[in-house]
Formats: C-alpha cells, structure tokens, sequence
C-alpha cells in the first residue's frame, strides 16, 4: 500500500541501496557479534564505530504483536483505512524487529507468531522499503 | 539570554542514587489551575495560553498566600499540546502584537513569557524542563533544594488552537522518523501492539479496562477544575466504552485524554518558608525521571515491564518509602493503555504484575478502599499531564472536596507520561 518514503542519509546509505538490490542488510558488531538495527554511528554495547558492517540476513522472520489503524494523521495512508500495523522479529535475532503493513494478509486477522518473508515495496520517491509476508 | 533547558545529566534517571539529598526539605505551598476550553478561538487573547499561565500562577500565589514579589525563579515546561500557531506561510495565522508575537504565550508558555507578562521583578533564576509539567516538577524540586532559588513557579501552559492536531501531510522522512513513518508506527501503535502483548501474555481483553475509564471519568466529574466537569458532565457507561470507536485497534478514542487548552501552576519553595505560608505544607520526598533506551525499532513489553519498574525503583529508593506505605496514586492514564503497568511495577495494594486488570473490576471509587488515580486524571479531566500532581496535593492537604480519599492520605506519587519517558514526584504530609 502507498506509503511514505524514507530518505537515506549518510549512516543508512547502505540499507537503503541493499533494499533497492532486494537485500535486507542488518548493521552488525563484529566485535560483540552482535546486530542493532535501526543503524547507529556506535555499537550500543562497546561504543565502539571501527567494528560496524553491514551484514545480510536471511530475511525470515516471526510477527510479534500487532495493532490495527484506523485513524491516522498521515495524509497518503488515509485512503486505506484500516490497515493492520505489525511488529515482526527477525530469525537471527529476536531482539531486532522491523515494521510491516503484512500484505496479503487480511486486516486484523494477522496470524500471531506465524513466520513472514521480506519482500521490497517501492514508494513514491523509488526508495524500496522491507515490507513482510506470511509464508507456509 | 534565552532561558536553557535542564539536562538530563541533573536529573535522577536511575536507581542506586539512595535517598534523595533533599528529601523533606522542598514543599509545594501553593497550586492553581486556570479555566479549561476545548480549544482556543484563535482571537481572544484574554484566554491565550499565556493569559490562562497567568492566571494558574496568581492562583497558585493566592493559595499559597503570598505575593509575586516573593517568587524568585521560575521553572516551566514551555511546550505547548497541540501544534504550532504559526508561521503564517506555513498555517495561514498571522502571529499578533507583541507579547504575542512568536509562539510563546500562543501554544506554550516559557519561565521568560511569564516573568515578563507577570510582571515577576524578583524572578532572576529560570530554567526549563521538557517535555510535561511533570519534568517541570522534577526540575523545580531539584532547583529549590540546590539553593539556586528559594520560592519559584512551577508552570505549564497548554496551548490547543483550532483544528484538529498532528495532522502529517509529509510524503518524505529522513532521520529516526524514517523506520517507522512508512509504517504509520508512532506512540498509538506503540501502545495499542503493547497492550494487545499484554493481554496475550496475562490472559486478559480489552474490555476489562472499562471499569477504570469509567471511574475516571466519574474522578473528574468530582474535579471542579477539570474539563468535563466544567463543560461535559457527562456520565459514559460500559456500553458506550465498548461501542467506542477504534483509534488503533485494541486503543479506542475513550483510552485517550481530550486534548484543551489550560494551565497550571504550583508554588514550590523550602520546607521552612512553606511553613510560614497560608497552607498545610506538601513535602517533597523525591522526584525522579525515567529515560529509558530501547534496543531496537520499537518497545517490547518487556522493556516497558523493566522501565516501569525502575521507575517504581527510583521512586521507591528516594523516597525511602515502600509499596505499603504508598497512600494516593496517580500514574498517568493519557493512554489508560498502559495505565497497569505503573499500577502493578508500583505494587498499590498488592497488585502483582497481570493484576491490574482484575484489579479494576473491584472497588475502585474515591469513597472505597482502593481509590485509585483519584484525580480522574487525564482521561477524566482533559490532556494536561497534570491532574495526578494536583491531585496528590489536595489530597494530603485534605481539600480534595467530594474526591477526598476515605483511606489514610499522607503519602503521594504522581508521573507522566510513558513508562519509557516521565517524570515521578513522592509527596508527603511529613517532612520526616
Ligand atoms: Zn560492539
């Protein structure tokens, strides 16, 4: 569905061009071996900016939560009222999750825990975006 | 030289800092709350947000009995609720003669606006504390005990101008914003997806939180200073709570406070003087402020679980009190979404975590034995983040009128406004 578009800067360069490939690229401490997302100039752990890279995940993930919007005050989602809003978190880690619409899936009835698929959505500027999927 | 904000560096954001260093030696000695509106007419100014900060503040002196000449600092939460008036290319509004030229007296009120406008010729100190009266708080205890004032106003003014608010035409995000803009995630889905997590987690639905909107709203009918008493006495029932239409599905639009226009404002000032003041002095325990880092994109409930018992932590640390010795508590209700997970990280009458629900189907009124968040709060009273605070004054001076607690009332907390962001003051009848 039509959404805003981010506009990448100079610390998430890297995602976004990854997600214009079809890749979900995650920032990764090789230090802590550990991922952050969304990206930040420092390892939240060590502090430390020489051991950050961008490393690819296998783009499968579980739905955490979720909540559905029927009243939002951004102009260009109005038209497609309700949608469902969800929380999905990655296979790697657990701890990291994104933000999906879930298309293909019907408004609230968002399977809870089931697994999702990245998929990318292009948006009006012709950044694409990670947007998820229900699988099996 | 503009007013700074106080840093957060100052303020007691964690546990291990021991009993605050001033405990029992600051006071609140007077409060005061101007008339409420819906909305500002965008023409009056006798009932601009400035005006109406003014108003609150010769209030709070008049209950506190003195005159302005004896304020000498004043800490406000500048900001506004609603959005900017202006400028006039980006909204059409036209800002006004001077002191209505800038933003200042128009959505918000800052310590500078009103020492100018009230004419506070003794006030040499300000400061601002950002974002809710309750960071103001915060602020105001800690400049009083540090001697860098002695008596100060503590003020929030509450702009809300015409239209309806927050409205976001932008078709483009960069910076934070652009994780969650494309996804519509803000603080209504974030609090929605979490209570839907709660229920998951506890067993619990939705419509179990009805008896507590409820009683709020029955709160603030007993509030002669809130909105719906002053211009909506209306009596909601359970029916309408469930028919009320979704905001962000399981958030309906009676989980969420009425944004208004008003202000308010309390004296705050040392233990000593505010004994030779009009009224019964209201101690200051402690006063802390959560900040609280998330890991990633969003807040999991077992995030908001940890920052919500932190701040019971720090609470409960600073104060050198402990749950049973907790009398009136009001935790903020803006959301009455996550309204339980102060209720059960503070352990008010027992409540265990997953309780709070249950709860609320007891007897939960100001006459009985479990009067909780007897203020009304926001939900009951409108949006000012306020009403606890104000609220935990009344009533440990035992002039709450018809919300007068039935239970013993001689100690208070008072917080707004997430569990990841607010402010936490402890009150009590003794400075000991
Ligand atoms: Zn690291």
């Amino acid at each position: 569905m039509p959404k805003q578009s981010p506009i990448p800067d100079e610390l998430d360069r890297p995602f976004w061009a990854a997600c214009n490939e079809g890749r979900l690229v995650i920032q990764h401490c090789t230090r802590c071996d550990r991922l952050q997302h969304p990206p930040e100039p420092t390892c939240a752990q060590c502090g430390s900016a020489d051991n950050l890279e961008w490393r690819q995940v296998s783009g499968r993930g579980r739905i955490y939560s979720y909540a559905v919007m029927y009243d939002t005050p951004v102009t260009v989602l109005q038209a497609d009222q309700p949608f469902n809003i969800v929380v999905i978190t990655l296979e790697e880690d657990p701890g990291i999750q994104m933000l999906s619409h879930l298309p293909g899936t019907t408004v609230d009835q968002v399977p809870w825990g089931a697994s999702v698929q990245v998929e990318f959505e292009t948006t009006p500027n012709g950044q694409k975006v990670p947007e998820w999927r229900v699988v099996g | 030289m503009a007013t700074e904000y106080w840093p957060n560096s100052r303020l007691r954001t964690k546990t291990g800092l021991g009993v605050w260093e001033h405990r029992g030696k600051v006071a609140v000695a007077g409060i005061g709350f101007a008339p409420t509106m819906r909305r500002w007419d965008g023409e009056d100014l006798s009932t601009s947000v400035g005006a109406l900060t003014i108003v609150a503040a010769q209030k709070a002196l008049d209950d506190a009995g003195i005159s302005k000449g004896e304020i000498d600092g004043v800490v406000a939460c500048p900001i506004g609720m609603g959005d900017n008036w202006g400028p006039e290319s980006v909204t059409g509004r036209p800002y006004f003669a001077p002191p209505y030229d800038t933003e200042d007296g128009l959505i918000g009120t800052s310590a500078d606006w009103l020492v100018k406008n009230m004419g506070l010729w003794n006030a040499k100190s300000t400061f601002h504390g950002a974002a809710c009266f309750n960071t103001a708080m915060s602020v105001g205890a800690q400049v009083v005990g540090d001697g860098l004032a002695n008596t100060i106003l503590v003020i929030r003014g509450m702009g809300n101008p015409p239209g309806r608010y927050h409205q976001a035409p932008d078709t483009n995000y960069s910076g934070p914003r652009q994780w969650s803009a494309p996804f519509d995630w803000r603080l209504e889905p974030l609090i929605a997806y979490g209570f839907d997590q709660y229920c998951r987690k506890y067993g619990k639905t939705h419509d179990m939180v009805a008896p507590f909107v409820l009683n709020q709203r029955r709160n603030g009918l007993l509030m002669p200073e809130g909105y719906y008493a002053q211009h909506r006495p209306e009596t909601p029932t359970k029916e309408d709570y469930l028919a009320a239409r979704w905001v962000v599905k399981p958030m309906c639009i009676m989980d969420m406070d009425l944004p208004i226009q008003t202000a308010v404002a309390f004296v705050v000032t040392t233990g000593e003087r505010a004994r030779g003041m009009k009224q019964k002095p209201v101690y200051i325990l402690t006063h802390c402020s959560q900040r609280g880092v998330v890991r990633s994109t969003t807040e999991t409930l077992d995030e908001t679980e940890a920052f919500a018992a932190n701040i019971a932590g720090m609470c409960y640390e600073g104060s050198g009190l402990t749950a049973r010795e907790l009398d009136v508590f009001n935790p903020y209700d803006g959301y009455t979404l996550f309204t339980q997970y102060y209720l059960e990280a503070f352990g008010w009458h027992g409540v265990k975590r997953g309780e709070a629900l249950d709860f609320y189907a007891g007897d939960i009124r100001v006459e009985g034995p479990h009067p909780f968040s007897s203020s009304g709060g926001n939900n009951g009273n409108g949006r000012t983040r306020s009403w606890g605070q104000y609220d935990c004054i009344q009533q440990l001076r035992g002039q709450a009128g018809r919300r007068q607690v039935r239970i013993k009332a001689e100690t208070a907390i008072a917080g707004a406004f997430t569990p990841g962001t607010s402010d936490w003051t402890v009150y009590s009848t003794s400075p000991d």
